[in-house]
């Protein structure tokens, strides 16, 4: 670090835990949780009124975890489970998710070091919200895994309970639109995304995954826009020329 | 045991499907980049990966929802610009797409 500024998030200091890092974890997140608990109660509410009984709709933030997948899930719910069905809803939830595959594989060159029974369970929590959080702490030369874990597990510890809330209390809140709330990840994400602006050069992966996700919105039905473009952007970023 | 005993049965199966996908899609990503080389060129590509995750997110959703999500975006992009303080930056978004939407925008 004194004579090269070392690359980020590759050639970073090595991971390690601690508890100061699940508290700070749990601080930087905070500025959403208002977001995320709004967005939980709504999928609540949506539950209810598709029919879940309560403890499925507990049982499915607490271990799919994941609000737009299981919004998304509640539009094909059909009280009448088949095993087509079933099918179907996995199948759904892994192409909404799989932005989740990529989120996960740009944090093996900071986790890596680690041992694996540390690294898997956390990854469990992650969420789109706890991930963007970690990723910009890296950036800025943190090291501290217990920052993931720690915002993931605010998250989830909100999530759950707000399910309830939604379900038990709901109407009111079942429309997120009426609030602004469908847009709340990108607003988040774009909220976070300006401290780790990279600079122009640097930013043509950016262009790149933006211009092909759009792009793919237009022609291909369903959630692969953010596949195909974080892709793009990504393999454009392996030749880019990035000497300073 | 009636019919509809069955039925609740079969809604948590498929929600464990549902979790299983997920958690396949959390653990994936990762597992895999321990089993590809990380070549230098493959270390750019990771680097590059989280920026274009986010942009690739969020522009057709942006492009799509209109005149509220550009009022909305450009609100935050604004609000850290003059102070680098999330919670304000969420605030102002959020309150801006509501007040959009309440508009009829």
């Amino acid at each position: 670090m004194t004579t090269m500024q070392s690359e980020p998030d590759d050639r970073g200091p090595e991971p390690h835990w601690t508890l100061a890092g699940l508290s700070q974890g749990l601080r930087l997140v905070l500025p959403v949780l208002p977001g995320v608990a709004v967005f939980g109660a709504a999928f609540g509410a949506v539950a209810a009124q598709k029919g879940l009984s309560f403890s499925e709709a507990v049982l499915m933030s607490t271990i799919v975890f994941a609000g737009a997948s299981q919004l998304v899930a509640m539009e094909i719910w059909s009280g009448h489970m088949t095993l087509g069905l079933i099918t179907t809803l996995a199948l759904v939830t892994a192409v909404v998710n799989m932005r989740m595959l990529l989120m996960s594989a740009s944090l093996r060159p900071w986790l890596g070091p680690l041992p694996p029974w540390q690294v898997y369970p956390m990854l469990t929590v992650i969420t789109d919200m706890s991930w963007i959080n970690a990723i910009r702490y890296r950036r800025q030369g943190g090291a501290d895994a217990g920052v993931l874990l720690g915002a993931s597990l605010a998250v989830w510890i909100v999530w759950v309970p707000v399910t309830v809330f939604g379900y038990l209390g709901g109407a009111l809140i079942a429309d997120p639109r009426r609030f602004g709330l469908d847009l709340i990840v990108p607003i988040y994400f774009v909220a976070m995304l300006m401290p780790i602006w990279p600079g122009p050069r640097r930013a043509i992966p950016w262009a790149v995954a933006g211009l092909v996700a759009l792009v793919v919105e237009r022609v291909v039905p369903g959630w692969w826009f953010i596949i195909c473009g974080a892709l793009a952007g990504a393999v454009s970023g392996g030749f880019v020329d990035d000497r300073k | 045991m009636t019919a509809n005993d069955v039925l609740p049965y079969a809604a948590v199966l498929a929600i464990c499907a549902m979790s299983a996908a997920t958690q396949l899609m959390r653990l994936g990503g990762y597992w895999l980049m321990g089993h590809v080389p990380i070549t230098p060129r493959m270390r750019k590509m990771l680097e590059a990966l989280p920026g274009s995750v986010i942009v690739a997110l969020v522009l057709p959703v942006v492009v799509k929802t209109g005149p509220t999500a550009y009022f909305a975006v450009g609100a935050v992009i604004v609000s850290m610009l003059l102070r680098r303080n999330e919670f304000l930056a969420v605030g102002i978004g959020v309150a801006v797409a509501t007040l959009c939407r309440i508009y009829g925008l």
